[in-house]
C-alpha cells in the first residue's frame, strides 16, 4: 500500500490548511443548511415524495470526496443530496429537481432519489438498495478496459450489505480487480431495523476482507478523518491495484424520511450522538486551533445562506416540463450512437 | 436471394457467433462477458472459440452473478463501452431483473436523458428440449412489458446474423432471445449477410384468410401449419414480429386489414402475455376490420412439466395452431 | 287437456309477447308444429308445440304480453290410435301465413332463431386439443347475436338487414362473408351503394366512412329492427327512383281460363295443398323472363348482367308495424306449382317470424309483387336495385270482356311491368308482359 500524503494521514489531527479546512466546513453547512430548508419546503408541500435527509452525516460525503478527482465517477443512494452538492451539481439544479422542475438536474423526472449529472459523473440516485453496486462495478471496468486511471466511489448504506448484490460486486470487483471505491456509511440503521438485527456478523470491513479486498473503519463524524481515509484508498484504487472498502460510522439525526415515530432507537441514542454533530466538532476544532473565527462561521453561513435562498428562487421561477414530453428519453433521441 | 449471390450453408448457432465475432472486430468498445462464455465455449457453444481468438479482456467469462454482471454491463456501457452480455438462459435473467429493470430500463429517463445505456444483452429462451420448469421460461414477452428496453427475437438466420451488429449500434440496451431450440437449425445464409434491422415485423408468407402471428423459436412451427392449412385451401398468412418491444403495430393491423382474422401463437403464458397485448392491439386498431375474435395458441399454463408428452402437449404445436384455425374458419371458408 | 305455455326462450326472458297465433280454435296440431310468434326483447320467435290434438281454446290473445309459463293456449290430446281428425277447412282467401304449417315442416335449420339456441343446435365442429386454449364458455344463454365487427361494418355498408343473415363463422357468428353473400344479389331491402353493388369484396371502407350511418347492435329491439328496415327501405327506394331512369307498361290479363283451371285443381287436393293464385304468377313471370333476358339479372358497374338462373323475388309485406322484404324463391322457372307453393308458404311464415336465410333475400333476380289481396287492381312497383324488372299484379275483378264481338264477363287482372330503361326498351317490355299474358292462358302447362 502507497503511503498516504502528508496532508492526508489518518492522524487526529492533520493538520489542515487553512482554505482546505473553512471548505470543509463550508461544505458541510451547505449540505445541512440546504436539507434544513427542504424539510421546510417539503412541510409546505413544495417538495414531494420521498425526502430522505442526510443531516448528520454530512462529514462522510464532503470527506471522501476530497478524495475524488474531476474524471472520477459518484454512484449514490437515495440518500444523496449531500454527495450531489459535495461533488459540484450547482444546488439551484439539485432543488429544482425537488421542485421536479425542468431546470432540475435530471430535468423533473428523477426527483430527490435520482439525482443525476453528466458533467461530474454523477451516476445517481440510486433507490434499489445495493442496486448502484454493480453499475460501478460497471463503470470501472470501463475505465480499465480502457486503460483510464479514473476512480468510481460507489456509496452505500449498511443495509445493502445484506444484498446479493453487495457480495457479487464486491467479489467481480475483487476478481476482476476493478477501481472501485466502496464507500459504506454504516448509520446503524437500515430504514428502521439496526445492524445487529440483520447482520449475523456485524463488522462490515470483514466480509469486505473476505474478498481479498483492503476494508477498514473510519469515523465518519469527522471530516478530516473521512477524507484521510478516503485518499488513502482512492491512491490505492487509482494506482491499479483493485477495490478498497471504507466503513464510515456515522448517525442519521433525522428519520429515515422526512418523518418517522422512530420507534427503533431512543431519543437517548439520538441526543449521545448529536453530541458528535461534525459539523459542531469540526467548527469546534478549528475554532480551538485558532484556524477560523467567529465572523468567519458567521460569513460561511450568511453566503451558504444567500446560495439556498438563490437556490429555491430559482426553482421557484423555473419551469414545468410540457405534458407532452413526459415519454421523452424513454428510448434516445438519437436513433444510433 | 438473386441467383448469382453466394450463400453459405450455416446453422442459427454459427449465424450467431459470426455475428458477435464480427462485431468484435468492427469496434474495439465491444466485448462479451457472461457465464461459461470463454473456456467452456458457452453454455450453447455459441461462443465456441472466440475466447481464443480475442482474448480473456474481450470475451470475459463471469462468476454466477447475474445481477452483478448485468449491473457491470450497464456500467461499463455508460462508461464508454459497448458491452454484450450474455445470461446464459432466460430463467436466470430473472436473479438480475433489479439491473435490468430498475436501471438499464429507467437511467436514461430518470437522468433527464443524460446517461443513455448502449448495452446487449443475449440469452437462451425457451421449452422444447425436456428441460422442465426452471429452464423452460419464455419470458420475452414478459420484458416486452418494459418500456426503455427494446426486446427482439430472431428468428431466421438472417436475423440470428445480423440483428446483433444493429442492437449494439443502439443507443438504449436490447435484450436479444435466442430460442433454443434455433441453434440447431441450418440453412443457406448470404456470404455477405450483415446487418438487419430491429424495427419492424416481416411478413413470411404471404395469405389471405388468416393473420397467424408470432415469433422467435414458433415460427417454424407456424410455417409447418400454414403448409398444412394451404393444402386445406386456406391461406394464411405468417407474420413474424421479429421485435417484440417497440411492437409493429403497423405490420401487424396490415395482415389484419387483409385477412380479417388472427392467430397469436406465442410460446409465453396466455394470461398478461405479448399475445394479450397484440390481440389488445388488433382490437383497438382493426376491430372493425374482424370478421372473426382474435384467437391465441399459447403454452398451456402451467410449470413445464419433464415428460415429452407433456410437454408437447403443453407447447404451441403445428397442429394446434392447424385446430384453432379450421375452427375459426369455420363454414365460411 | 293439455296447457300451451308461454316459453322461456332465453335464460333471462321474464316474459314475451304473442305476436300472432298461427293456430285458431279447432285446428289439429302436432308435436313440433310452429303455432305462434312471440316477441321477447330480443328477438321474434316462432313457438312449436309439444302436443298432438286439436285447439281448444285460444287463452291469450294476439298483442297481449304475459310471463313464462303463462297458459297460452289449451289442446286437446288425441290419443294416437284414434283416428286422424279430418282437416278443417280453410277459407281460400284466407293468406298463406295463416296456413297451419302443415306445409314443408321446416327443416331445423330454420328453427328459431334466438341466438343461444341456434348456436347449441349448430353442429359442433369436432374437437381439437388446444392446449392453452382457455374452455370456451358456454354458449351465452342471453341469446345475444353473434356478428363480427367486420360482418357489421359490412351490413352498414350495404345495408344488409342482419336479421335474415345466418351465421357460418365460430358458433354460428355472422361473419363477412355472410353478409356479403346476403348482400349478393341485392334483396329489395338491402341496396347497395354503387361502388359495392359492383364488386361485393370491395375493400371495406376507412371506419370513418361509417360515422354517419346509425349504430346497429346486435340484439335489436322489434322497434329498432322496424326502423333499420324503413331506413334500408327509403335508401333502396330513393336509390332506385334516383338511379333506375323506369319505364311502365299494363295490361288486362283474362284470368277466366286459370281460375277454372285453379278452381278444378283444388278440387283435386286436400285443404293444406291447395294453390294459390300466387304460384302461377310467379311460375308464369320465370318462364316468361326465358325470351327476354334482359328483364332478369343485375345492372352493375354500368352494364347489365344476365342471369342464368331464375330467382324470383316474392315482395311480401311484414305484419307488424310494416316494412315488407322480398326474399327470392330459387329458379322458379323449373320449379312444379307443388313446389312454389311449399316455398311460399315457408317464405311468409319465416319472413313474418325473421328466420330468412341469406341467400333467400340475397339472390332475386327479378321481383314479383301483389297488391291483389288487398283489393287493389293496378300496382306499378319500383324496382330493387340492382334488379331491372319489376312486374305487379292486381285483384282479379269480374269486368265486362268482349270476345268475338260479345261481351261477358271474366275475371280478369292488371299485369304491369315496371322496368330499366338502361337494360330494355319499352318494345321488348311490352312482349315480355305479353309473354306473361300468354303463359297465363294455358294454365295446364305451368
Amino acid at each position: 500500500m502507497t503511503a498516504p500524503q502528508a496532508r492526508t494521514s489518518d492522524k487526529p489531527n492533520p493538520g489542515l490548511e487553512r482554505e482546505h479546512a473553512l471548505d470543509l466546513l463550508r461544505q458541510m453547512v451547505r449540505i445541512r443548511r440546504f436539507e434544513e430548508k427542504c424539510v421546510e419546503l417539503y412541510s409546505a408541500g413544495k417538495i414531494r415524495g420521498f425526502l430522505h435527509l442526510y443531516i448528520g452525516e454530512e462529514a462522510v460525503a464532503v470527506g471522501a470526496m476530497q478524495a475524488l478527482e474531476p474524471g472520477d465517477a459518484v454512484v449514490a443512494t437515495y440518500r444523496e443530496h449531500g454527495h450531489a452538492l459535495v461533488r459540484g451539481i450547482p444546488a439551484e439544479k439539485i432543488m429544482a429537481e425537488l421542485y421536479g422542475k425542468q431546470e432540475g438536474c435530471s430535468g423533473g423526472r428523477g426527483g430527490s432519489m435520482h439525482l443525476f449529472d453528466a458533467a461530474t459523473r454523477f451516476y445517481g440516485g440510486n433507490a434499489i438498495v445495493g442496486g448502484g453496486l454493480p453499475l460501478a462495478v460497471g463503470l470501472a471496468l470501463a475505465d480499465k478496459l480502457q486503460q483510464r486511471s479514473r476512480v468510481t466511489a460507489c456509496f452505500f448504506g449498511e443495509g445493502a450489505v445484506a444484498e446479493g448484490e453487495f457480495h457479487e460486486s464486491m467479489n467481480l470487483a475483487a476478481l476482476w480487480r476493478l477501481p472501485v471505491l466502496f464507500c459504506c456509511e454504516n448509520n446503524l440503521y437500515a430504514m428502521g431495523t439496526a445492524l445487529k438485527r440483520s447482520e449475523s456478523e456485524v463488522d462490515l470491513c470483514l466480509k469486505a476482507t473476505s474478498y481479498e479486498m483492503p476494508a477498514w473503519p473510519v469515523d465518519g463524524m469527522d471530516v478530516a478523518l473521512c477524507e484521510a481515509a478516503a485518499r488513502r484508498a482512492a491512491l490505492a484504487v487509482r494506482s491499479g491495484e483493485g477495490p478498497c472498502f471504507l466503513e464510515f460510522r456515522t448517525y442519521r439525526f433525522r428519520a429515515h424520511s422526512m418523518y418517522d415515530p422512530q420507534l427503533y432507537r431512543t431519543k437517548a441514542e439520538i441526543a449521545e450522538w448529536e453530541k458528535r454533530d461534525p459539523i459542531n466538532l469540526f467548527e469546534a476544532r478549528l475554532q480551538e486551533q485558532g484556524i477560523i473565527s467567529s465572523d468567519e462561521i458567521a460569513a460561511i453561513e450568511a453566503a451558504v445562506a444567500g446560495e439556498i435562498d438563490k437556490s429555491v428562487e430559482l426553482a421557484e421561477a423555473g419551469t414545468w416540463e410540457p405534458i407532452e414530453s413526459l415519454t421523452r428519453f424513454v428510448y434516445s433521441d438519437r436513433t444510433r450512437p | 436471394m438473386s441467383a448469382q449471390a453466394k450463400t453459405v450453408r450455416i446453422t442459427y448457432r454459427e449465424a450467431v457467433r459470426e455475428a458477435i465475432r464480427d462485431a468484435l472486430q468492427r469496434d474495439p468498445r465491444v466485448f462479451l462477458m457472461g457465464e461459461d462464455v470463454g473456456r467452456y465455449g458457452g453454455c450453447f457453444a455459441v461462443t465456441k472459440g472466440l475466447l481464443e481468438e480475442f482474448g480473456p479482456e474481450r470475451i470475459r467469462d463471469t462468476p454466477l452473478s447475474e445481477s452483478a454482471f448485468v449491473g457491470a454491463g450497464i456500467g461499463a456501457a455508460m462508461g464508454g463501452m459497448r458491452p454484450i452480455v450474455e445470461i446464459m438462459t432466460v430463467n436466470f435473467s430473472l436473479l438480475a431483473l433489479d439491473q435490468i429493470i430498475n436501471n438499464a430500463a429507467t437511467i436514461l429517463y430518470m437522468s433527464g436523458g443524460q446517461f443513455n445505456i448502449p448495452l446487449v444483452i443475449r440469452m437462451t429462451t425457451g421449452a422444447g428440449r425436456q428441460l422442465a420448469a426452471q429452464h423452460s421460461h419464455s419470458l420475452e414477452g414478459w420484458y416486452a412489458h418494459i418500456p426503455g428496453i427494446k426486446v427482439v427475437a430472431p428468428a431466421t438466420l438472417e436475423d440470428a446474423r445480423g440483428m446483433l451488429w444493429t442492437a449494439l449500434e443502439d443507443p438504449d440496451p436490447v435484450l436479444i432471445f435466442e430460442h433454443g431450440s434455433l441453434y440447431n437449425m441450418e440453412g443457406d445464409l448470404a456470404a455477405d449477410a450483415g446487418p438487419v434491422d430491429i424495427d419492424k415485423a416481416a411478413v413470411r408468407r404471404a395469405g389471405t384468410d388468416i393473420s397467424l402471428i408470432t415469433y422467435g423459436g414458433t415460427l417454424n412451427n407456424v410455417l409447418a401449419a400454414a403448409n398444412t392449412l394451404a393444402a386445406d385451401g386456406v391461406s394464411a398468412e405468417v407474420v413474424d414480429l421479429r421485435t417484440l418491444r417497440p411492437l409493429d403495430t403497423e405490420t401487424i393491423l396490415g395482415s389484419v386489414a387483409r385477412t380479417h382474422r388472427a392467430v397469436i401463437v406465442d410460446e409465453g403464458w396466455r394470461s398478461g402475455s405479448i399475445s394479450a397485448e397484440i390481440s389488445a392491439r388488433i382490437m383497438e386498431g382493426a376491430f372493425y376490420e374482424l370478421d372473426a375474435p382474435v384467437e391465441r395458441v399459447c403454452t398451456a399454463e402451467a410449470p413445464m412439466p419433464y415428460a415429452k408428452h407433456l410437454e408437447d402437449a403443453a407447447l404451441p404445436q403445428a397442429a394446434h395452431i392447424v385446430g384453432c384455425v379450421r375452427l375459426m374458419i369455420g363454414n365460411d371458408g | 287437456m293439455a296447457e300451451f305455455r308461454m316459453p322461456a326462450l332465453g335464460a333471462d326472458m321474464e316474459a314475451g309477447t304473442v305476436a300472432q297465433w298461427l293456430v285458431k280454435p279447432g285446428d289439429t296440431v302436432k308435436r313440433g308444429d310452429i303455432v305462434a310468434i312471440v316477441e321477447t326483447e330480443k328477438a321474434t320467435i316462432e313457438v312449436e308445440v309439444f302436443e298432438t290434438g286439436v285447439v281448444e281454446k285460444i287463452v291469450v290473445p294476439e298483442g297481449e304480453k304475459v310471463p313464462v309459463g303463462a297458459v297460452l293456449a289449451l289442446i286437446r290430446s288425441v290419443s294416437a290410435a284414434a283416428p286422424q281428425p279430418v282437416p278443417q277447412p280453410k277459407p281460400e282467401a284466407a293468406p298463406p301465413s295463416a296456413a297451419p304449417v302443415a306445409a314443408a315442416p321446416a327443416p331445423a335449420a330454420i328453427q328459431p332463431p334466438p341466438a343461444a339456441e341456434v348456436i347449441a343446435a349448430r353442429e359442433a365442429p369436432p374437437p381439437i386439443a388446444r392446449p392453452a386454449a382457455v374452455a370456451r364458455p358456454p354458449s351465452t344463454a342471453r341469446g345475444r347475436w353473434r356478428i363480427s365487427p367486420l360482418a357489421m361494418r359490412t351490413a352498414l355498408e350495404l345495408n344488409v338487414d342482419l336479421a335474415g343473415v345466418k351465421g357460418s363463422g365460430l358458433q354460428g357468428a355472422i361473419t363477412r362473408g355472410d353478409v356479403e353473400r346476403a348482400a349478393k344479389a341485392k334483396a329489395a331491402i338491402t341496396p347497395i351503394p354503387a361502388e359495392t353493388m359492383a364488386a361485393p369484396a370491395a375493400k371495406p371502407v376507412a371506419p370513418e366512412a361509417l360515422k354517419p350511418t346509425p349504430p346497429v347492435r346486435p340484439a335489436v329491439s322489434p322497434a329498432e329492427r322496424r326502423a333499420m328496415m324503413r331506413n334500408a327501405i327509403a335508401t333502396a327506394m330513393a336509390r332506385s327512383k334516383r338511379e333506375i331512369p323506369h319505364y311502365y307498361l299494363a295490361t288486362q290479363i283474362d284470368m277466366s281460363r286459370m281460375t277454372q283451371w285453379l278452381t278444378a285443381e283444388n278440387l283435386k287436393r286436400p285443404v293444406t295443398e291447395r294453390i294459390l293464385y300466387a304460384a302461377p304468377l310467379l311460375k308464369a313471370v320465370a318462364l316468361a323472363v326465358h325470351g327476354f333476358s334482359e328483364m332478369n339479372g343485375f345492372w352493375a358497374d354500368g352494364s347489365f348482367k344476365p342471369s342464368e338462373a331464375v330467382h324470383v323475388g316474392v315482395a311480401i309485406s311484414l305484419h307488424q308495424g310494416g316494412g315488407l322484404i322480398a326474399p327470392a324463391i330459387h329458379d322458379v322457372d323449373r320449379k312444379k306449382l307443388d313446389e312454389i307453393m311449399a316455398n311460399l308458404r315457408d317464405l311468409v311464415a319465416r319472413v313474418r317470424a325473421g328466420t330468412l336465410r341469406s341467400s333467400e333475400i340475397a339472390d332475386a333476380t327479378i321481383t314479383v309483387t301483389s297488391l291483389g289481396e288487398q283489393g287493389i287492381e293496378t300496382v306499378f312497383g319500383i324496382i330493387y336495385p340492382p334488379q331491372v324488372a319489376l312486374v305487379g299484379f292486381g285483384k282479379i275483378v269480374e269486368r265486362p270482356w268482349a270476345v268475338n264481338g260479345k261481351v261477358g264477363a271474366r275475371p280478369v287482372m292488371t299485369g304491369t311491368l315496371s322496368a330499366d330503361h338502361r337494360a330494355s326498351d319499352g318494345h321488348r317490355g311490352a312482349m315480355f308482359l305479353a309473354a306473361i299474358e300468354r303463359i297465363l292462358q294455358e294454365p295446364e302447362k305451368l
